[in-house]
């Protein structure tokens, strides 16, 4: 009979411990991220499609040696480049990343010895066409130069 | 008041107006209740705080074509829904908001209102015979013993208050309760029957109207995990639309129930200003804490809720039960 009454006892009050804690966390603020209306800034080691550096000027710090092209395993990078009349290096003329074969190794970036790739923090990436996830990464940073 | 044809009409338009937009409203404050528990915003993106969520839910409904399965009893199919309404919407008539704000009072309004609630269990059972589908029909025979199990306790407590104010007309029971806070039948220090075990009365009937409702956590009935949605898995449109509305209109008369026998209906704590506002208050605290409850605790097993039912709820309402009457026969 006590034992009855004690289990009573234990399960109502494990039960109202239960609604206090629901009664504490409804009164706090909300964890989550509306996604399409809010974004969260991407973390340092983040890995998104690769990314022209530009110098100081704004223009690429690639030389075009081509050893990114040699160092990706599934072929994804094609360099242009050309000597301007005059000059005495090869200057960067396209950039294109196929980022549909692209697995994000990083071997690009690596073997880069002039630090002129390096990865975006580019998420928002969605498309019915598969041209769209061609980039020309020489373009962009056209784009991007101010 | 003369009972005639048009205050017939109007109060049954009032009643339905009243639980379609509880209803529907209550799914929306359900769904933010939930979602701030669970720490997310939850509907905010149709109008201010979601608020146009539910009209819209209502369209999309209404859009959908009613499919009946193969093989189901047509006419019970068609039946269900409308049963499951039916019920919830009646019991409005004869419950008293305040004084003088009641469609029909009738001197054995807990009665009624207590056949019209095992009427609602009925509609489950046809609806999962009917749908021809195992799931539907495990839930029916689930829906059926429970509310066996659940109608026993939640009727030995009633006849309780019953007992306390000597008449089955809820007015007259929330009249006996209006002078002060100490009067109420959840905790009458004063009044008839000086029962301290009262509260635990009140805790027995709150329990068996979440399980008469078929609340989490003794939605047993459409245990998503196990059966799929239970006894409404065939339904669709606005056959899903009306078991949906039902089950809130039972919860707003389940709050009914409970204020009216325990709390004291529209009357004040402290006996000022009664009316039809201390009524929405309490009611819509309980409703609250139905809500609360479903976002706190996990679903029980069916053993351990016949168990509740059968082992706990039953002996302590039938304990209480005697010990009202002494107390009664004592004062």
């Amino acid at each position: 009979m006590v034992a009855y009454f004690t289990e009573i006892y234990n399960g109502l009050v494990s039960l109202l411990v239960g609604m206090g804690i629901t009664f504490k966390e409804f009164f706090k603020p909300t964890v989550t991220v509306a996604y399409p209306y809010e974004t969260l800034t991407m973390c340092a080691r983040y890995r998104g499609h690769i990314e022209l550096v530009p110098d100081d000027e704004g223009n690429p710090r690639c030389v075009v040696c081509g050893l990114c092209e040699k160092a990706c395993p599934s072929n994804c990078i094609s360099l242009g480049g050309e000597k301007p009349e005059g000059g005495k290096k090869k200057v960067l003329t396209s950039y294109v990343l196929d980022f549909t074969r692209c697995s994000l190794c990083g071997s690009c970036v690596e073997a880069c010895t002039f630090g002129a790739i390096d990865f975006s923090k580019e998420y928002n990436l969605a498309s019915r066409r598969k041209e769209d996830f061609i980039f020309d990464l020489y373009k962009r940073l056209e784009e991007r130069r101010p | 008041m003369r009972l005639t044809l048009i205050n017939v009409i109007v109060a049954v338009v009032i009643a339905i107006a009243f639980a379609a937009v509880n209803a529907a409203y209550l799914v929306w404050a359900e769904r933010r209740g939930a979602a701030r528990i669970q720490r997310r915003p939850g509907p905010n993106i149709n109008g201010p705080f979601g608020l146009l969520q539910p009209p819209l839910d209502g369209i999309k409904l209404m859009a959908k074509q009613l499919t009946i399965p193969g093989g189901a009893d047509r006419i019970l199919f068609i039946i269900a829904p409308i049963l499951a309404m039916f019920p919830a919407i009646t019991s409005f008539v004869t419950i008293p908001f305040s004084e003088t704000i009641v469609a029909k009072n009738m001197n054995v309004g807990v009665l009624m209102i207590f056949a019209f609630a095992s009427l609602g269990s009925m509609s489950l059972l046809i609806a999962g015979f009917s749908s021809r589908n195992k799931y539907s029909m495990m839930s029916s025979v689930r829906a059926v013993s429970q509310a066996v199990a659940y109608e026993i306790p939640m009727l030995i407590t009633a006849i309780t208050v019953v007992m306390i104010a000597g008449s089955p007309d809820l007015m007259e029971i929330v009249r006996q309760q209006s002078p002060s806070i100490l009067h109420w039948n959840i905790f009458p220090l004063l009044g008839n029957s000086h029962n301290i075990l009262m509260p635990l009365a009140f805790l027995i009937f709150f329990v068996c109207t979440l399980a008469e409702t078929n609340r989490a956590p003794f939605d047993l009935g459409e245990a998503e995990s196990e059966l799929v949605a239970g006894f409404h898995t065939e339904y669709g449109s606005m056959g899903f639309g009306l078991f949906f509305m039902a089950e809130y209109a039972n919860i707003v008369i389940g709050s009914c129930m409970t204020t009216i026998l325990f709390l004291g209906g529209w009357s004040c704590p402290f006996g000022l200003f009664p009316g039809v506002w201390w009524f929405i208050l309490k009611l819509y605290l309980l409703i609250a804490t139905f809500i609360w409850i479903r976002w706190t605790f996990p679903r029980t097993t069916i053993y351990g809720l016949l168990n509740l039912s059968w082992k706990i709820l039953i002996p302590l309402s039938l304990a209480n039960l005697l010990l009202t009457a002494g107390l009664i026969k004592v004062f």
